[in-house]
């Protein structure tokens, strides 16, 4: 059997007398799809914080292609490949479109100026800015160069999946990608998270939106009071049992058994 | 097909394949003179300084009389708000990361008497200790920062402490006794350098006044051209989303009050030029001037929006408000009633512009 990629075992977070995580387990394979899904209040966004860095989880390993790690930042687990879409998208709405999505990796025009001054390359950002909004089908963005708060909701949410997707080598990790996104984007957003599993990069997707996730997904994590439920197979359990479970109404067991 | 109704998920995205491509365009509705006037302060929040700058010249040149309206008047007010512009500068700094830092001017009066101290009285070569200073000031940038990253003390607090520890160590090492301009000017008349000046007609531009403008051009190039100056706009702006979205906020938030510090000992070496003297009671509302210049130069409080040429023109202002006043020939108490009207109008026409999304 292949080795995880991205492994968590007994992940224990507490905020206060909240236990947020409870001994959770994380299990993510090569080149693979997974689907994490859980009530509200599941501790799935508390997981998905503990792997990518955002929080420091009180107890548990975390293992990345074979060995340990701890991120002490965000910034760590990007540069070891893991990227997020966040619930809460983290854009500055202050900021351009292109600013955003470079925000700590700005490309540096070649030469002097570049070396020894710092002077960014605004003209190559803003085309590849474009370029990963057009994968996206984001059309509806006139001027790359406006401040995301003059942006919808979902156009956010399309700059803030277009930055994961430019930059994830490892790991891409989306927290509802398409919560706020209409149809056509919805649809260019599972397109892509098919298309980056092509590149053999495994994604984890949070969402509430079944048809979504047992369309792409190869595994299903069903997250329950702050731990790990079990883990199933999409195409061998249907979307109400998979609800079922993730509410409590069925114990994996009652699975086994039928 | 097409008769039956949709009823599965496969059909509601079957019509995907032929939705439009192109990126969106549209003819945009006529705003009228006053929705296009906000439109473009919107654009250029830098404009409305620029207008209020101009304006302001030129109903002064009217009110107070050909006296105004010299160069020798204009460089005047060049030299008498160089000091001020500075402290601006790096006040502006501290401000777009969603800060305020008090103890500017404490910093810049310290960092003079410690240069002045080693110089006139220890024999220190002026260049050594003016090299002090520079780091004095860097440091206490750093007290400020680790206060402010480590401590997470609210920059308020941390920089009210920080103004009056500085004030009290000034006092403390110079015994309250100002050091003369003759004395400096004996053995090390370096850190009056930037009292010099070149005429250009009846106009003098002092060195100080230079430092000023090239004090503002670097750090206009660092906050829009380097990767750094987006870092510390995303900060002010969100300092939770750019945290997430990869930047050391904390580190780059150091970076900021050290540079701020800095910045305040170049205000330090200037002021020695444009006083002629030491005086550790001098500037002791300079922390509140530099605020007011930053203010009525459009930078929003709340960090994260504004230019930081702003802060120049906003100094100006205030300095043309000044001269203007006293020239007409207006009682002191007047002048000050003025730029606090200022302050109000300024933020009041900042909030107007704000309304339009662009």
């Amino acid at each position: 059997m292949t080795e995880p990629l991205l492994k968590a075992r007994g992940l224990v977070k507490r905020y206060g007398r909240v236990t947020a995580l409870d001994h959770a387990d994380f299990d993510l394979m090569p080149g693979e799809i997974l689907a994490v899904i859980g009530d509200n209040g599941a501790g799935k966004s508390s997981l998905i914080k503990a792997i990518s860095g955002a929080t420091l989880p009180d107890e548990g390993t975390i293992t990345l292609d074979g060995r340990e790690v701890s991120y002490a930042s965000p910034l760590q687990a990007r540069e070891a490949g893991i990227e997020c879409v966040y619930q809460t998208l983290a854009l500055s709405p202050a900021l351009s479109i292109t600013d955003n999505m470079f925000c700590g990796r700005e490309l540096r025009k070649p030469g002097l100026l570049g070396k020894w001054f710092g002077m960014l390359d605004q003209k190559a950002m803003e085309k590849f800015a474009r370029e990963k909004l057009s994968e996206l089908g984001l059309m509806t963005i006139q001027n790359i160069n406006q401040p995301v708060e003059t942006l919808s909701g979902g156009q956010r949410q399309g700059v803030a999946v277009a930055r994961a997707a430019a930059f994830g080598s490892k790991v891409i990790i989306l927290d509802e990608p398409t919560a706020a996104l209409g149809v056509k984007e919805s649809r260019k957003v599972l397109d892509l998270i098919q298309d980056v599993r092509g590149r053999g990069t495994p994604v984890v997707l949070i969402s509430h939106n079944m048809p979504h996730v047992f369309e792409v997904a190869d595994r299903i994590h069903i997250h329950r009071l702050g731990r790990r439920l079990c883990v199933v197979d999409p195409k061998s359990i249907s979307m109400s049992d998979a609800v079922a479970l993730m509410t409590g109404a069925m114990r994996p067991d009652d699975i086994a058994a039928a | 097909m097409s008769d039956t109704p949709t009823r599965s998920n496969e059909d509601f995205e079957a019509r995907l394949k032929d939705s439009d491509t192109a990126v969106a365009d549209f003819d945009h509705a006529p705003r009228g003179m006053v929705g296009a006037i906000q439109h473009v302060l919107h654009a250029n929040p830098t404009f409305v300084p620029v207008i209020v700058l101009l304006a302001s010249i030129a109903v002064f040149g009217v009110v107070a009389g050909e006296r105004f309206f010299t160069p020798f008047n204009l460089s005047l007010i060049m030299q008498q708000v160089s000091i001020i512009g500075i402290l601006a500068a790096a006040q502006t700094l501290i401000i777009l990361t969603a800060g305020i830092d008090l103890s500017v001017a404490a910093i810049m009066v310290l960092m003079s008497v410690i240069s002045g101290k080693l110089a006139v009285e220890f024999g220190v070569p002026a260049p050594i200790a003016i090299v002090i200073s520079f780091i004095g000031g860097i440091a206490a940038g750093y007290l400020n920062g680790w206060l402010v990253t480590r401590v997470k003390l609210p920059p308020f607090i941390a920089t009210l402490g920080t103004w009056n520890v500085f004030f009290a160590l000034n006092l403390y090492l110079s015994g309250a006794q100002s050091i003369r301009g003759s004395d400096i000017d004996e053995v090390a008349p370096l850190l009056k350098f930037f009292g010099q000046s070149i005429a250009i007609g009846s106009a003098r531009l002092t060195y100080g006044t230079l430092l000023m403008i090239a004090v503002f051009v670097v750090l206009w190039y660092v906050l829009n051209k380097t990767a750094w100056g987006r870092h510390v706009y995303m900060i002010g702006d969100d300092k939770e989303a750019a945290e997430l979205a990869g930047i050391q906020t904390d580190r780059t938030l150091r970076q900021v009050y050290m540079l701020a510090g800095f910045i305040c000992a170049l205000a330090a070496w200037a002021s020695i030029g444009r006083v002629g003297s030491i005086s550790p009671q001098s500037f002791y509302e300079g922390n509140l001037e530099s605020i007011t210049a930053v203010v009525i130069g459009g930078i929003s409080l709340f960090g994260g929006r504004g230019s930081i040429m702003g802060a120049l023109f906003g100094a100006l202002i205030v300095g043309v408000f000044q001269s203007g006043l006293r020239l007409a020939g207006v009682d002191v108490l007047w002048q000050v009633f003025a730029i606090g009207w200022l302050i109000i109008i300024a933020v009041a026409i900042d909030q107007w512009i704000r309304k339009v999304s662009a």
